[in-house]
């Protein structure tokens, strides 16, 4: 009796300020998320069972999780919100949180504790870079190369200069069509410390010094826009090395065979999430609180683990991840957070990025428009 | 009889008459009514709103009303920084909007202007309900009941609105007395006031902002001093003594300490500049353009490109037409001459690319033409291309126009050949009867009659090409892309949509005076899309 009063105040505390308690909750729950490998693992990790426990529950992915932040937008300007929960990149949801488009939270208040009672905020850490984010995993950006190219005669790319040094390691590069991370491995290569990075490229000269970087390899570079694009043209050998996410580059390594290698050297770590959109009626709030709840908690971040290569955001998950659920490999040194892949790892500021973002893109598409 | 008659001649008649065309108009109004709605509504209305976010800039004046009309005064030439009073109109603007959630998606806005400035509105968003404690915590010392929220209710709120009944209040609403007396408290309260109200504590158990303390003081020590009136009691009497006593803070002080940047002239200069509810600025940066405080100056040598895209677009697109014309012109002329059963099925072939998606055609070519793809290795195979030069036909211009020449093609042929159709064979016949070689024959009897064919198919084509998205994002590298995937990147990524709605508008703009040039050059009524 005791026990039970003291667990319900702890569950009334828990949803005090968001919603009541003993609310009534919404049963259908639309979820947006970016589709592929990555959506499976979370529908395999998290909603199954979540639906297995609540019959009456009936939950739809929508896989809109790249435009997430100008349909949230325009959602939000019509004054019709269907989603109830997105995934987004740390990136996005600073500007969702920032638009005033995504609810904050109080991630004590909201999420599972870990098992030993480490409370939320700490379990995550550093990871919660907002107070509309709600980490579920890290992933890097990272690059790979091909270990079939007779032209670089036996030698294998060690660092992550390799990809500007054309003379040792000639053929076609692959990189993403944006700014972000290419601007960072341009100046790193140029003799920047990672620590002065940003406030190098803060400045026009440190700017100039990684466009002029990114010049000696730009007749030599394919741009991709979708992941997809890229892992896809190392696998053609249209292109000998470039970047792509750590998970892509696993699930064409070790589940489709294809002779590439990664190089784990400077990968740029990135979170992924969940936000909720600001706004949601109290019922389909509950809900989603109700399952926010569950989703994350340590073992299911553990449990998504099995499924993809990205690392779960809770340190207490970490220890709990085993093998893959098809293949039955180690999932541990696929992880980019694994100690032997992150010996060297560049961390991206996000907050920023948010402020230079608009100007170094119209820079950086100027100069591939030139 | 004879009443009849009446009704039919003269005005009886006439307006009989119209009464029945009024009828009929109005019954074939009634049968496009649905079209007409339904393209008001899906398409004239949603695009109207969308151009006009291309001017709009009304949100830096709605979210900081009071420092954007404090501002007006103040010269950069003269002062590098904005006085107190702008940066206490500031604090007071900036709590109501940090209380609503809006101060970071001005930031954003400003953020498009002039980089570095949406952090400092996230930082100072979170500092700024600290300025003022200073004034706050005195007040607070000299009499603990200005802590009370009913203090203030009982002060500033007009009484009719007290005695309402406490469950059902209406929204709040000042005293007459108050508003005159001290007007700036009266200014902020009501801002916190109509929040408090709806936030789940409401009103009533709600201290005020440090900024509603800061503001009574300002009130109480301003020259002359304010005619209390029926508002003086001993806890404002006591106030007003006291308050020219107080340690004061400096709000511009607390701004520079919470973010360097608010020190900045630049930033200053920026809001200053963008205050108008209505602003050029997204058309000059459509334009490469820059609207700086010293007047209208070109973009950063190394930021142009909308220019650029845009003459790329526009001449890629006539390129990617004349390919069509030159394609699709004797594809056409066979299809209208050969016998119906044959030129039915080559019909089918030619609208066959039509039941097959978009993005499948596209990915199509990607493989076609890559280096390690097929049109080279068949190169290579028969020695024509050495195995380390293959031809780099893809993620290129080169790729966006064979790609799109190939998806449009059908939009050419298909007016073309309906053009022919109608062309009388013996036409040709007769020019040859009469002596001309075969040249002389098409050049100057058969090709003037198509051209209206010609015409109609090049409409199509380029006002379809000119904002194709799909195909250069795929194929186009980074030479091949066109303003469009400039728009895209707006709307999604960036989320500038008013730079995105400029981008539009101009883009609407250059068809429609093609358009335009069009008919005056050729005639729109020599355009035919059949018989």
């Amino acid at each position: 009796m005791k026990l039970t009063k003291a667990m319900m105040a702890t569950t009334a505390l828990t949803l005090a300020g968001t919603t009541a308690f003993a609310q009534e909750m919404a049963n259908d729950m639309t979820i947006v998320s970016w589709g592929g490998a990555y959506q499976a693992s979370q529908d395999n990790a998290y909603l199954q069972p979540y639906l297995a426990a609540n019959p009456d529950v009936r939950a739809n992915w929508d896989e809109s999780s790249p435009e997430a932040v100008a349909r949230l937008r325009a959602m939000d300007e019509a004054g019709n919100l269907t989603w109830d929960l997105v995934d987004v990149v740390a990136a996005d949801a600073l500007r969702l949180c920032d638009e005033g488009l995504a609810m904050e939270v109080d991630h004590d208040a909201i999420l599972a504790a870990a098992p030993d009672g480490t409370p939320a905020t700490e379990d995550f850490g550093d990871l919660i870079i907002s107070d509309c984010f709600i980490p579920q995993i890290a992933y890097s950006t990272t690059n790979a190369y091909r270990t079939d190219v007779a032209a670089w005669n036996g030698e294998t790319p060690g660092d992550i200069c390799a990809l500007f040094d054309l003379e040792t390691f000639p053929g076609t590069r692959t990189l993403q069509r944006q700014p972000i991370d290419n601007l960072e491995w341009a100046l790193i290569c140029d003799g920047v410390a990672f620590e002065d990075v940003y406030d190098t490229l803060e400045t026009t000269e440190g700017q100039d010094r990684a466009f002029a970087k990114l010049d000696t390899i730009k007749d030599s570079t394919i741009w991709w826009t979708s992941a997809a694009e890229s892992i896809q043209s190392l696998a053609d050998g249209e292109a000998v090395m470039g970047s792509s996410y750590n998970g892509r580059f696993f699930s064409a390594i070790v589940e489709q065979n294809q002779p590439l290698e990664m190089l784990w050297d400077a990968q740029v770590y990135d979170l992924d999430g969940w936000i909720i959109p600001a706004g949601l009626p109290e019922d389909r709030l509950a809900r989603v609180l109700d399952f926010l709840f569950f989703a994350t908690d340590t073992q299911r971040l553990a449990d998504q683990a099995a499924y993809i290569s990205y690392g779960p955001a809770r340190a207490s998950s970490a220890p709990l991840v085993s093998t893959h659920a098809e293949l039955g490999i180690e999932m541990a040194p696929h992880m980019p957070t694994n100690p032997d892949n992150a010996t060297n790892a560049f961390v991206q500021n996000y907050l920023w990025w948010a402020d230079y973002r608009d100007d170094l893109d119209a820079r950086f598409q100027a100069w591939l428009a030139q | 009889m004879a009443e009849q008659m009446m009704a039919a001649d003269g005005r009886t008649l006439k307006s009989s008459l119209n009464r029945a065309l009024r009828r009929q108009k109005l019954r074939a109004l009634l049968l496009i009514a649905p079209l007409l709605l339904f393209i008001m509504v899906t398409f004239v209305i949603p695009i109207g709103q969308m151009l006009f976010r291309s001017v709009e800039n009304q949100i830096v004046s709605d979210t900081i009303p009071r420092t954007v009309q404090e501002l007006a005064s103040w010269d950069a030439r003269t002062d590098p920084l904005p006085d107190e009073a702008v940066f206490i109109s500031f604090a007071k603007d900036m709590m109501t909007a940090v209380e609503e959630r809006r101060h970071t998606r001005l930031g954003s806005r400003l953020n498009y202007e002039n980089a570095g400035i949406s952090s400092q509105f996230r930082r100072s968003g979170r500092d700024v309900a600290d300025m003022g404690e200073v004034i706050a915590d005195q007040f607070i010392a000299l009499n603990p009941a200005w802590e009370e929220p009913e203090t203030w209710v009982t002060l500033l709120a007009d009484p009719d609105w007290i005695a309402a009944d406490p469950d059902d209040r209406p929204a709040f609403e000042l005293s007459d007395t108050a508003r005159t007396a001290l007007p700036r408290t009266s200014d902020v309260y009501a801002e916190f006031a109509r929040l408090a109200q709806d936030s789940p504590r409401g009103l009533a158990r709600s201290q005020p902002w440090n900024m509603v303390y800061f503001a009574l003081h300002e009130d109480l020590t301003a020259t002359p001093a304010p005619d209390l009136g029926t508002l003086a009691s001993p806890l404002l009497t006591e106030a007003a003594t006291a308050a020219s006593g107080f340690e004061t803070e400096s709000i511009r002080d607390a701004f520079i300490a919470s973010s360097r940047g608010w020190g900045d002239t630049a930033l200053w200069q920026t809001i200053q500049t963008y205050s108008p509810p209505y602003t050029a600025s997204y058309f000059l940066t459509a334009v490469d353009l820059r609207q700086t405080p010293d007047g209208i100056e070109r973009a950063a040598e190394n930021q142009q490109i909308y220019v650029r895209l845009f003459i790329r677009t526009l001449v890629m697109s006539l390129t990617i037409m004349g390919a069509c014309i030159l394609l699709g012109y004797p594809v056409a002329w066979m299809l209208a001459n050969l016998p119906s059963r044959q030129a039915n099925l080559m019909l089918i072939l030619v609208l066959l690319p039509f039941w097959t998606s978009l993005l499948v055609r596209t990915s199509a070519w990607k493989v076609l033409l890559q280096q390690q793809g097929v049109i080279n290795d068949l190169l290579v195979w028969i020695g024509l291309v050495a195995d380390d030069n293959r031809l780099t036909m893809i993620n290129n211009a080169t790729g966006t126009i064979i790609a799109m020449t190939h998806i449009l093609l059908p939009f050419m042929i298909l007016p073309l050949y309906s053009v022919m159709k109608t062309i009388p064979p013996s036409y040709l016949r007769a020019a040859k009867s009469l002596g001309a070689t075969n040249w002389t024959a098409f050049w100057r009897v058969y090709f003037p009659q198509s051209v209206p064919g010609i015409g109609a198919g090049s409409i199509l084509v380029f006002i379809l090409s000119i904002g194709y998205y799909i195909t250069p994002e795929i194929v186009g590298g980074t030479s091949g892309i066109f303003i469009s995937n400039r728009i895209a990147y707006h709307i999604s990524s960036s989320l500038n949509w008013g730079l995105a709605a400029a981008l539009g508008t101009i883009l609407l703009v250059v068809v429609m005076a093609l358009y335009w040039a069009y008919d005056r050059i050729v005639g729109i009524d020599n355009v035919k899309l059949g018989g």
